[in-house]
């Protein structure tokens, strides 16, 4: 048979890697920041771009979307072309895709500072950038689609199972979660309201874990370790079982992340079942991974790149156990709000995915280069300090999450709470934050060692742009092997195998979604409850702005800690005109949505601008900028009119009137402020946030009133 | 409060149920086309990454 020569593009892998290095640092230096102003508030320099409301969102945004999403990339657009014995099906299409990624990135950059999001994690992105990252994600899809069906290898290696299944399930995750009503050019409310909103988000937030943070990589396992190892896979049975349970199962479990919320029960339960399910795949797939390694483990003393590898398949692994743990319910009452849950992401971010990357860096990178690494011994250093950095990070933080949660829910002997000041607990884990900071410090400082190795290892070789390869041509009349019809039907078949995997992520998804979104004209409205006034959108929308959801939660849940310290546990009902919903994931503040009445205007007032002087030892940064901005009244208009048209029930021609009721209730609001002898402008945006944090709660005490009168 | 609010979609203690059937039978098929598969295809498959360099990358890769 004819034998073709091609060539591998390495330029477009290298592109990817170089961003990926790029952003992996500044994602860990932005990372940093915001662990150290959770311990030393003056690390918000007083500024809104870099308070961390806003600094959060852009950290989890680089690492996740800059960091590990460029290296997934680099990943695919090397292993895919190896694997399929083809070039990537187009030159133009790997380009656009890389520009119009890290344009993606440059545009988050300067958004998410700038105030403009979502509030909806890991989608924070305002809706014209989740149009680009429709568009290149498509390209991505096309080109290695393409590059599938012109392939000279007639077997889909198991690695590019899971990158197919990353690119379909992003694709309906991004699609389902980012629908969203525009108001101006940055600003948007999400289409669904409250607990529908939450579900939406979650199923999203939870498989975005799964399809962009773990699929990928576990591709990238299954060809990187057989080659660094220099031998195959332990089992391949065993990889096939891995990645259908695995999509199969992970669409599921989204609904953990919301135990003891508002969320209807069954939703609650069946995340638990299936997430505790998700154990043996994932453990099916670590075993697989070290078990590869069996009869090399004398090697992995000596190569840095395996070192990384088993370090991260560990953490895999613990994540992956721990995951499942953190779901059960009598665990989730404890760890759900702490610190707990960012010890448990930063296994897998820091561990797994980090590990990973730095592990295919080190090994493509000489390949590429046609030379050998410049430092193994600097690759080692490397390793200690990254592992060393690790342990910093998720002892303290483990630690922390419990002590904190224990703390908030003791009782004395009469029946208070013990700490009954919220801050209290918060002062107890500050040396924690700081033993944090270490351990992310140690972590930085070795991936800037592994910049410079890399960086010698490039000048010391010679950069093989395209790498020549040849194959022979697949025939078209291929007869097929006896007896193997099981394999058959799909690994020679990508567009039926794509199709499958879809089948397969969205069985369980719209078990999940469906029932909510029945739900939807059935929640008992709690009649109560009313939109919010024109001055308290305004001001929601300051508290989505400033990221104050990064660390106040709106969801008090259904404990006696909770209750006694914050009031009525919160209804599903409450939150029918939440768009988006803010519930929140974490506590590093104590929980707003029973602050009605709880503090004076006056007391918001100065607390917004000097929280340390009112609460002393707060660790909440000041907003000076919101006493001297104003809201823009014109704005009113397109917000009623974008929320009527998901459903608010705003009279017709309401925002005709709108602003006159907003300057009815600013006024109200400046007045009592005078009284207390405080000057303020009328249209500061103070107000207007003063506005919202008084109405959180408000309805329902309406609603146990009228229920006491017979 | 959210059995109110369930109780209006009929039947709705049966979607966790039927979940989990869907998966179980899932999960059986997957074990039957998985350890019914031919033995020398999934030897192919297992061998694809360790077969996609070139010559000279082989000897380059065997020397670190």
């Amino acid at each position: 048979m004819e034998v073709e020569k091609f060539s591998y593009d390495n330029k477009i892998v290298r592109a990817f890697m170089i961003a990926t290095v790029v952003f992996g640092l500044v994602g860990m230096l932005v990372g940093l920041t915001a662990a150290i102003q959770l311990f030393y508030p003056l690390f918000n320099f007083d500024l809104q771009y870099t308070t961390f409301g806003r600094i959060r969102p852009l950290h989890t945004n680089a690492i996740i979307f800059a960091f590990v999403g460029n290296a997934m990339f680099a990943g695919v657009y090397y292993s895919l072309q190896r694997l399929l014995k083809a070039r990537m099906f187009s030159d133009q299409l790997s380009w656009i895709h890389f520009w119009g990624w890290q344009l993606i990135i440059l545009a988050a950059a300067i958004t998410l500072p700038l105030g403009y999001t979502t509030s909806k994690e890991y989608a924070e992105l305002e809706w014209p950038i989740d149009i680009a990252i429709t568009i290149i994600w498509v390209v991505f899809g096309w080109n290695m689609i393409g590059t599938i069906i012109k392939r000279r290898e007639r077997h889909m290696y198991v690695a590019i199972w899971f990158y197919i299944s990353t690119f379909v399930t992003v694709a309906v995750l991004h699609l389902v979660n980012s629908v969203e009503m525009p108001v101006s050019l940055f600003k948007s409310y999400s289409a669904y309201a409250g607990v529908q909103d939450a579900l939406v988000q979650w199923w999203y937030g939870h498989n975005a874990v799964a399809f962009f943070l773990t699929t990928p990589f576990l591709g990238i396992m299954y060809y990187y370790l057989p080659k660094a190892a220099n031998r195959p896979v332990y089992s391949y049975r065993l990889s096939i079982i891995h990645f259908w349970s695995l999509i199969f199962i992970y669409i599921w479990a989204g609904p953990h992340h919301l135990l003891y919320s508002a969320l209807p029960d069954w939703a609650q339960s069946l995340g638990v079942v299936f997430s505790i399910m998700l154990i043996a795949p994932s453990w099916g797939g670590m075993l697989n991974g070290l078990m590869t390694l069996r009869g090399a483990w004398d090697r992995v003393r000596e190569d840095p790149v395996l070192k990384f590898m088993v370090v991260a398949i560990t953490a895999y692994g613990m994540a992956t156990l721990e995951g499942p743990l953190l779901s059960l319910k009598n665990v989730n009452a404890i760890a759900h709000f702490t610190d707990w849950i960012v010890a448990h992401v930063h296994v897998g971010g820091l561990g797994w995915n980090g590990f990973l990357i730095f592990a295919i860096l080190y090994w493509m990178t000489p390949r590429m280069y046609n030379t050998t690494l410049y430092s193994t011994k600097l690759a080692n250093i490397h390793f200690w300090l990254g592992t060393l950095g690790i342990i910093f990070y998720a002892l303290p933080m483990y630690v922390s999450g419990v002590v904190q949660s224990l703390m908030w829910k003791e009782f004395n002997a009469e029946g208070f709470l013990v700490y009954k000041n919220f801050l209290e607990t918060t002062v107890q884990i500050l040396p924690l934050h700081g033993l944090r900071a270490v351990g992310g410090t140690l972590y930085l400082t070795g991936a800037i060692i592994m910049t410079y190795n890399l960086i010698k290892t490039a000048n010391s070789g010679s950069f093989i742009a395209d790498e020549a390869a040849e194959a022979a041509p697949l025939t078209k009349n291929f007869v097929q092997h006896s007896g193997g019809w099981h394999n058959r039907l799909l690994e020679h078949k990508p567009v039926l195998f794509t199709v499958l995997a879809l089948v397969a992520i969205l069985i369980g998804g719209i078990v999940e979604l469906v029932p909510t979104f029945l739900i939807k004209s059935n929640v008992p409205t709690l009649s109560s409850v009313k939109p919010y006034s024109p001055l308290e959108l305004h001001g929601r929308d300051i508290y989505i702005r400033e990221g104050c959801v990064n660390c106040h939660t709106q969801m008090v849940r259904p404990f006696r800690s909770e209750t006694e310290r914050y009031g009525e546990y919160s209804k599903a009902g409450e939150y029918v005109y939440d768009h988006p919903f803010l519930w929140g994931s974490k506590r590093t503040g104590p929980d707003l949505h029973r602050t009605n009445g709880k503090y004076s205007n006056t007391w918001h007032f100065n607390h917004m601008l000097a929280p340390d002087a009112v609460s002393t030892g707060s660790i909440m940064p000041a907003y000076p900028w919101l006493f001297e901005q104003t809201i823009t009244k014109s704005d009113t208009r397109g917000k009623i009119n974008a929320l009527r048209k998901v459903g608010v029930p705003y009279e017709a021609g309401y925002e005709d009137e709108a602003n006159a009721d907003l300057d009815k209730q600013a006024n109200e609001i400046v007045a009592t402020l005078k009284a207390d002898g405080v000057e303020v402008s009328a249209d500061a945006e103070i107000i207007a946030l003063i506005a919202y944090l008084q109405r959180l709660g408000k309805d329902i005490k309406g609603e146990k009133t009228s229920q006491l009168q017979p | 409060m959210y059995k109110n609010v369930l109780q209006s979609i009929d039947n709705i203690e049966i979607w966790p149920v039927v979940s989990f059937v869907i998966f179980f039978i899932f999960f059986l098929c997957l074990l039957l086309w998985v350890f019914t598969a031919d033995k020398k295809i999934i030897d192919r498959m297992k061998m694809l990454p360790m077969e996609d360099s070139s010559p000279e990358k082989e000897k380059s890769n065997s020397k670190q």
